[in-house]
């Protein structure tokens, strides 16, 4: 599913509020989530899951072309772990088949 | 610094677009319900900018209790994984660590 077929079903889901006006929603939500997150604050989705940033040390690397060393600084990388409730429903539905799923 | 909730994403919706408390939250809910709903479903949730929601299916391995070293299978599953965007891991990218 793509950000717009995600609108799309939104949209579809209710009444009140214009295509328009979830799609702007959409992209406020997301945008507000990518600050979050490039600052170093920690964002939580309660049944969903939660995104925080992982630091990654310093290493050598080489370019693997020249084969040549070079010096990789330490770096932060964005991380999710699933919650609680997502992590238990996706796993159930690996022994329970694919079948579509009540929403809730 | 503070937590990013569901609460502080309605009250933005609230401000910045002006949908009223009962849509904004709705619109919030919604939001995670679908994409929740979608990956239960076995189905990948690409927000492109963001990045995208993957499943991968694990096969049984040999596990320990790290308590009492006894030997126990960890079962096959399914897991969600993240994996960001260009646009969100080059932000992050510029971010130096705390105090900066």
């Amino acid at each position: 599913m793509t950000k717009s077929e995600l609108i799309e079903r939104m949209v579809s889901l209710q009444t009140q509020l214009s295509a328009k006006d979830v799609e702007l929603a959409v992209k406020t939500m997301l945008d507000q989530m990518t600050d979050a997150v490039a600052t170093g604050e920690r964002t939580e989705i309660r049944g969903f899951g939660s995104f925080s940033l992982h630091y990654r040390a310093p290493r050598i690397g080489r370019n693997p072309k020249t084969g040549e060393k070079v010096n990789l600084p330490g770096k932060f990388v964005p991380h999710f772990k699933p919650g609680k409730d997502l992590r238990n429903r996706v796993n159930l539905s690996l022994t329970q088949g694919n079948k579509p799923l009540s929403r809730f | 610094m503070g937590t990013l909730t569901k609460a502080k994403m309605v009250e933005r919706l609230f401000e910045h677009l002006g949908l009223n408390k009962r849509e904004a939250k709705e619109v919030v809910d919604t939001f995670f319900g679908e994409m929740s709903a979608c990956l239960v479903a076995n189905e990948q949730v690409k927000l492109s900018g963001f990045g995208n929601f993957d499943l991968r299916d694990k096969r049984q391995r040999p596990g320990r209790n790290p308590k009492t070293g006894e030997e126990i299978p960890i079962t096959a599953r399914r897991v969600v994984t993240f994996r960001a965007g260009q646009k969100l891991r080059a932000r992050v990218e510029m971010y130096a660590g705390p105090g900066s």
